[in-house]
């Protein structure tokens, strides 16, 4: 018995050590390595594939085409992707790999603010810049020069829907229903409570309501709402709890507005809803339907490939990595990887009047883009429909 | 005011509906076996996970069928293939562990790692995305008097009563139901008495399987995003709502999940619902700190 455990660690060792050398000998030609820390697994998978998709999408071009052009000579791309299972821990140990085993110049991700904040003071410790495509929250890119992102800002996000709410539906009273245990739903909530309520004076939010990640049943908060009858309900919640959250106000006989944050854009959310969302609206990054230009080529190019509309998530990576390319190629390549790095953060943070597929794009010091927010409703085919442009 | 009270009332009946009828799992396979089978709250996930397969594929195939007959196809075959499930773990994991005389601490912990490998094997074979359960009743929203009730609400909250009454009269009306009561009493003297003890106890796990299936279905029918880990908080609530309600008792098993489906309740009407669990938990804690044996345990030897 004892033989053959020591057997079979022998053996598995002996399979392990040529791999793990393997790995380690690929840096070895023009190569430049960019690490992904995205949720592969997870409550909201969906985020992480169309992280992965988009950046598919870039990498087999670009190598098709013989590599990157930095300063003359071509590089090939190499990306890495780590599995953060959605989970702050998981996030903090794969930028860790990504940066000190995997030496990547730079890391992608990740997605959500949960991850993104505590994942991104590892990238600005160890000097490694890092973009979130998707990380709303201000604390992600706050006094961390490394840090930067592709999309604008939470506080930025929730004005609009508390104008773009009075406009449309001329709503004077609203509930918000929010996520506790999410850092990024707490947020959304609070700023958007702060910015109604300097609207339309106090006691204009009738409920504040809040729910547990693992809840299933929301049936107590939505009798409260419900009772209250306010104008319209601000969700700002991921699309996964939106999906269960609509169907049971429906049942609980809610018929007013819904509106929610970008956190709603996901294929999966009218697929999950049944299109109980349909007629809702929300602010988000960009819009599938109604688009143009080089947006609609990415849109094109990934539905191709990969069978579905890309969310925002995926629009916003591509943006991402795209920019990470277009700093590597302003900055140039040395070698020597701590200088290409801080180069590279020095590149990024100088880019102005960006191109980005989902708005022209300027640094501020802080690493954030200067953008306009988007206003989509869910329509009738289960698009997400453009209906304006906002600044706050 | 009343309107917030009654609907929270219904809202409250559902919830610990679900509760009820996983708790009843619990209890059965607890009963007459002395078993915390922690796999249970999986085996509802599994439940939820088959009734979707089956709806979806009658669904595409029978599209002329009408609804309720669809429901009533699933539940029968989901039943069967869970109670296929619970009988199938039976065998290959404790059965084995029972024949060797184990203790009943590494069955504990060998139905703990089940409901692991149940839930790990079904994100690794299905993929982590969560799944929309189809529709196979119409929903009708009745409302009388600002409280908004679905045909499924009522459907829910009478399934859990008839599930519970049907039980009841199985194990002490039936034969085999005596038969599970007396191993509950005594499992080394009733082979002697020519008790299939064996069959006896598969008996029981396809039940208490059959009874996470009906549960499964009617939750997946509530709250139709699936996942593979939605079965284990409700799966450890539903048994400490059995252990409070008296684990061993049907009765207390079946009230505990509705005083626990109240409490949740209650608590979210008046605190942030994060204060839910630490309010609920305080709460049945102090229950069993003033009566240990749960509120309708009695301490006595046959524990079903």
């Amino acid at each position: 018995m004892l033989k053959k455990t020591v057997l079979s660690v022998l053996f598995i060792t002996l399979l392990v050590i040529p791999a793990a050398l393997f790995a380690g000998g690929q840096s070895e030609g023009n190569v430049i390595k960019i690490g992904f820390d995205i949720p592969l697994t997870g409550d909201r998978p969906k985020v992480g594939e169309g992280t992965k998709f988009a950046a598919e999408l870039i990498k087999e071009k670009v190598n098709a085409a013989g590599g990157l052009e930095v300063g003359g000579e071509k590089y090939m791309l190499d990306f890495i992707y780590v599995d953060n299972e959605l989970k702050a821990e998981s996030a903090v140990q794969a930028a860790f790999k990504l940066i000190e085993q995997d030496q990547v110049l730079a890391i992608v991700g990740p997605d959500g603010s949960t991850q993104a904040i505590p994942a991104g003071q590892v990238a600005n410790d160890n000097r490694t810049p890092l973009i979130s495509p998707w990380s709303t929250n201000p604390n992600t890119t706050l006094d961390r020069p490394y840090v930067f992102r592709a999309c604008f800002l939470d506080p930025f996000q929730a004005p609009v829907a508390a104008k773009f709410a009075s406009e449309q539906f001329g709503a004077e009273t609203v509930s918000v229903m929010y996520n506790l245990e999410d850092d990024y739903s707490k947020t959304l909530a609070e700023l958007f409570k702060a910015a109604w309520e300097e609207k339309n004076g106090a006691g204009s939010v009738l409920n504040f309501e809040s729910y547990g990640n693992k809840d299933q049943d929301f049936s107590v908060q939505l009798t409260a709402i419900t009772a209250a009858d306010p104008d319209f309900l601000y969700l700002p919640c991921f699309y996964n709890k939106v999906a269960m959250i609509v169907p049971q106000a429906k049942d609980l006989g809610w018929e007013k507005p819904v509106m929610g944050s970008d956190s709603w854009g996901s294929a999966d959310l009218v697929k999950l809803s049944k299109g109980a969302v349909k007629g809702y609206y929300f602010t988000t990054h960009y819009a599938a339907a109604g688009a143009v230009g080089a947006t609609k080529d990415f849109i094109d190019e990934y539905n191709e490939a990969y069978g579905y509309v890309p969310d925002d998530v995926g629009a916003l990576s591509f943006d991402a990595v795209n920019i990470v390319l277009q700093a590597i190629q302003n900055a140039g390549l040395t070698g020597d990887l701590q200088t290409d790095r801080d180069a590279v953060k020095d590149a990024m943070a100088s880019l102005e009047s960006y191109p980005g597929i989902t708005g022209t794009m300027t640094f501020t010091p802080d690493g954030d883009p200067i953008k306009d927010a988007v206003v989509v409703m869910v329509n009738d085919d289960g698009e997400f429909e453009f209906v304006a442009t906002m600044q706050p | 005011m009343f309107t917030t009270v009654l609907q929270n009332l219904f809202n409250a009946l559902q919830w610990g509906s679900f509760y009820s009828m996983i708790a009843l799992g619990y209890c059965l396979v607890y009963g007459v076996l002395r078993l915390i089978n922690f796999a249970h709250g999986d085996i509802f996930m599994m439940a939820c996970y088959f009734a979707f397969f089956i709806a979806t594929f009658f669904l595409s195939i029978f599209l002329g069928l009408p609804g309720p007959v669809i429901f009533v196809i699933t539940l029968f075959l989901t039943i069967m293939v869970t109670a296929g499930l619970g009988v199938f773990i039976e065998r290959v994991a404790y059965r084995p562990l029972r024949k060797k005389g184990a203790h009943r601490l590494y069955v504990v912990i060998t139905a703990l790692m089940l409901g692991f490998i149940l839930e790990n094997g079904n994100l690794a074979v299905l993929g982590a995305s969560s799944r929309r359960f189809p529709d196979m009743i119409d929903k009708v929203i009745i409302s009388f008097g600002g409280v908004n009730l679905t045909n499924l609400k009522i459907i829910v909250i009478l399934s859990s009563i008839v599930v519970f009454f049907i039980l009841n009269l199985i194990v002490n009306k039936t034969k085999i139901g005596m038969a599970m009561r007396a191993i509950s009493y005594d499992k080394f003297a009733i082979p002697l008495m020519g008790i299939p003890v064996n069959k006896v106890i598969t008996f029981t796990f396809a039940l208490g399987s059959g009874l996470a299936a009906v549960a499964g279905i009617l939750f997946g029918m509530s709250y139709p995003v699936l996942d593979p880990y939605m079965g284990m908080i409700i799966g450890w609530k539903a048994f400490i709502a059995a252990v409070v309600g008296g684990i061993g008792d049907i009765k207390g098993a079946f009230l505990g999940g509705f005083i626990l489906g109240f409490i949740e309740i209650i608590v979210v009407a008046f605190f942030p619902s994060s204060y839910k669990d630490l309010i609920a938990f305080v709460i049945l804690l102090l229950i069993l700190t003033i009566k240990p044996t749960g509120f309708f345990g009695v301490a006595k030897s046959t524990k079903i």
